[in-house]
C-alpha cells in the first residue's frame, strides 16, 4: 500500500504495516509516537539484541559503579504500543522494491513502511587475536556493562582505558571512583578534543589527573599482549613504553549498524543512513525514498541551521526528538509533516563534574568563555562561526544553556553582545583548538558531510515541546 | 519499575534526590545518578519526585501504574 495523497494515507493510518528496526530507544520512541498519533496497523519491532529497549548512559556510569546491575536499565514506556516483538534476531537485508526486511532466523516481513533505528555498535579493537583476549573489553551493550562490570568488581591491578573521548573519560573516572588504578592513552594532545576542542579539553585533562589518572596523550597502543593462557598482560605503547593490565577497555567511537543495507540501494555505510530532515532515507543516487525512514543514532540529517551540513549524531536527546519526527510523519503527508530541527545537546557525568553541551561545537572557528571560569571548571563557553553562536558548553553550570540555545537559534551574533552574570575578567576570543579534520580522528561525537543547497525561504523555528 | 532522566533538560536542582533519596544521588554539584529500575515500593517517593521536578525531566513508565498507587497509598 502507498501512502501518498490523504485519503490513501488515512487508509494506510488505519490498516498498514509499519516495521521497525532497532528496538531501542528511538525505535521505542518512535512507535509510541506512531500509536500516540492514531497509527491502528500493524507494527512489528525488530532488535538484534534479546532485552526489551533499555538505557545506555547508565551503563558507563551506575553500572561500572555497581549502584545498578546492568540488567536493569530498562526504559519507561510512555504507552503501550500493541506491537509483534521480534527480539534477539537481527535484520541481515532490505529488500527495497519488495518492501520486505529478512531476518538472521530466515523469515521474511513485509512492510507498507520501514523506520531504520539500529543504531551504532562500539568500535572494536582492530587486531582480532588481541581483541578475543581475556581482559580486553568495549562497551555498549548492557552485556558488555555487565562483563566489564563484574572485572573491575574482581579489583584488577591497572586498567587501560584506549581512547579519551566521552565513553573513555567516564570510564576512566568510574575506575578511579572504584579506587582502581587506571592508565588512558590518547592519540590527541588532550581528552575530548574531537568533541570540545583543545582549550576545554585541557580542562578535563587536569581533571582526569587531579583524580590519579595516569593521562598518556599523543600516543596509542600498538599492540596488546597476552599470556599463555590467553588472559591480557601487557600494553605496548608507541612511545616504546609497555605498561602491565589486567584489563583494557576499548572506547574507540562507533560504527553505524548499516551492514544489512548492503546492496539495498540505500545510502548506508559505516557513518550511518543519510536521510532528510523529514527522517525519509536517501537511496545511493541522492534521491528521496517514499517509505523507508531512519532515526536515532544511525541517522544522518541535513540541519538549516548548520548550513544544510548532515549532522551524524549519537545524542540520546536526539534519537527521542529525530524517533518522534520520524513517527509522526510516516503516518503524515504533505504540509503535516515536520522536519526534524532540534538543536544537538548532550551531556556526561565524568569525575564528579557535569558536562553539558547545546548545538554543534565542531561547527566552530571561536570560542569565548562566557561565565564563571576554566580554572575552577565551572564555566560556559560560546561557540561562534564565521560571527554567530553555534554552540555552547557548561560544565557544572547547566542552568544557562536554554539560554544559548536561544541564541543558536536565533543565530545570534558572535561574540555575544550581552553581559553575562558571573563573567570573567577578561573577556577574549580565542581558536577552541579542534585537530585538523583531515588527520584520522575517533573522536568527535559530531561529523559534518555534504552539504544541500542553500534554500533561503527556509526559516528555522524551534521543535514543539 | 522503569523511570528515565531526560540528563539534557535536568539542571541539578535535586528535588528528585530529596524526595526520592535511594532512586537519585547527587555526584557532584550538579551530577546527578540514579536508578532506572527502583523496587516498586519506591512508587510514591518517585512520583512525588518527578512532580517536583523543576524542569520536568523524570518520565516513569506510563503502563505499569500500580491500581493502589493511583489511590495514593503506599504499594507493598
Amino acid at each position: 500500500m502507498s501512502a501518498d495523497g490523504p485519503e490513501r494515507a488515512h487508509a494506510f493510518k488505519k490498516g498498514g504495516h509499519i516495521v521497525i528496526v532497532g528496538a531501542s530507544l528511538a525505535g521505542l520512541r518512535a512507535a509510541e509516537t506512531l500509536r500516540e498519533e492514531g497509527f491502528t496497523g500493524s507494527l512489528t519491532m525488530i532488535g538484534d539484541e534479546p532485552d526489551q529497549p533499555y538505557d545506555r548512559p547508565p551503563l558507563s556510569k551506575q553500572v561500572l559503579l555497581g549502584m545498578v546491575p546492568a540488567e536493569h536499565t530498562a526504559l519507561p514506556r510512555r504507552r503501550e504500543i500493541d506491537a509483534d516483538w521480534r527480539l534477539g534476531v537481527p535484520a541481515i537485508g532490505l529488500d527495497l522494491d519488495a518492501h520486505r526486511v529478512r531476518l538472521a532466523d530466515g523469515q521474511e516481513i513485509g512492510f507498507d513502511r520501514l523506520l531504520i533505528a539500529t543504531g551504532v555498535r562500539a568500535r572494536p579493537w582492530p587486531n582480532e587475536n588481541e581483541r578475543d583476549l581475556d581482559g580486553v573489553f568495549v562497551l555498549r551493550t548492557n552485556g558488555d556493562a555487565a562483563r566489564l562490570r563484574r572485572r573491575l568488581a574482581a579489583r584488577p591491578r591497572r586498567v587501560l582505558v584506549i581512547g579519551a573521548g566521552f565513553m573513555g573519560s567516564e570510564v576512566a573516572s568510574a575506575c578511579r571512583e572504584l579506587g582502581l588504578e587506571v592508565t588512558v592513552a590518547e592519540r590527541g594532545p588532550v581528552p575530548l578534543v574531537g568533541a570540545l576542542g583543545g582549550v576545554i579539553g585541557s580542562v578535563v585533562a587536569r581533571m582526569h589527573r587531579e583524580h590519579g589518572v595516569d593521562l598518556r596523550c599523543r600516543v596509542t597502543v600498538t599492540a596488546l599482549e597476552g599470556d599463555p593462557s590467553g588472559r591480557l598482560r601487557r600494553a605496548h605503547l608507541s612511545d616504546g613504553t609497555a605498561i602491565d593490565v589486567d584489563a583494557a577497555v576499548v572506547c574507540l567511537g562507533s560504527i553505524g549498524n548499516t551492514e544489512w543495507l548492503a546492496g539495498s540501494g540505500l545510502a548506508a555505510g559505516p557513518r550511518g543512513v543519510a536521510c532528510d530532515a523529514g527522517c525519509r532515507a536517501f537511496d545511493v543516487n541522492g534521491i528521496v525514498t517514499d517509505d523507508v525512514f531512519v532515526a536515532g543514532d544511525v541517522a544522518r540529517a541535513p540541519n538549516p541551521l548548520y548550513e544544510y551540513n548532515f549532522l551524524f549524531l549519537e545524542h540520546w536527546g536526539n534519537a527521542v526528538a529525530q524517533a518522534e519526527v520520524a513517527g509522526h510523519n510516516m503516518i503524515s503527508c504533505g504540509s503535516a509533516r515536520r522536519p526534524h530541527l532540534a538543536i544537538p545537546a548532550f551531556w556526561s557525568t565524568q569525575f564528579g563534574v557535569s558536562i553539558r553541551s547545546v548545538g554543534v561545537p565542531t561547527f566552530a572557528d571561536e570560542m569565548m568563555v562566557m561565565q564563571g571560569s576554566l580554572e575552577e571548571r565551572r564555566f560556559v563557553a560560546a561557540y561562534g562561526h564565521r560571527g554567530r553562536v553555534t554552540a555552547a558548553v557548561a560544565f557544572d553550570q547547566a542552568k544557562w544553556l536554554d539560554f544559548y540555545r536561544e541564541l543558536i537559534m536565533a543565530a545570534a551574533p558572535f561574540p555575544p553582545s550581552f553581559v553575562p552574570v558571573d563573567r570573567p575578567p577578561v573577556m577574549r576570543s580565542m581558536s577552541p583548538e579542534f585537530p585538523d579534520p583531515a588527520l584520522p580522528s575517533h573522536g568527535a561525537t559530531v561529523t559534518i558531510t555534504g552539504h544541500l543547497p542553500n534554500d533561503q525561504r527556509v526559516v528555522f523555528t524551534p521543535a514543539r515541546a | 519499575m522503569r523511570l528515565v532522566v531526560d540528563l539534557t533538560r535536568c539542571q541539578g536542582y535535586a528535588q528528585c534526590a530529596f524526595l526520592a533519596p535511594d532512586v537519585f544521588t547527587m555526584h557532584g554539584e550538579e551530577a546527578l545518578l540514579y536508578d532506572p529500575n527502583p523496587d516498586d515500593a519506591q512508587w510514591d517517593r518517585v512520583r512525588r519526585a518527578a512532580a517536583a521536578c523543576p524542569v520536568q525531566a523524570i518520565l516513569v513508565d506510563q503502563t505499569e501504574i500500580p491500581a493502589t498507587a493511583q489511590e495514593g497509598t503506599h504499594v507493598r
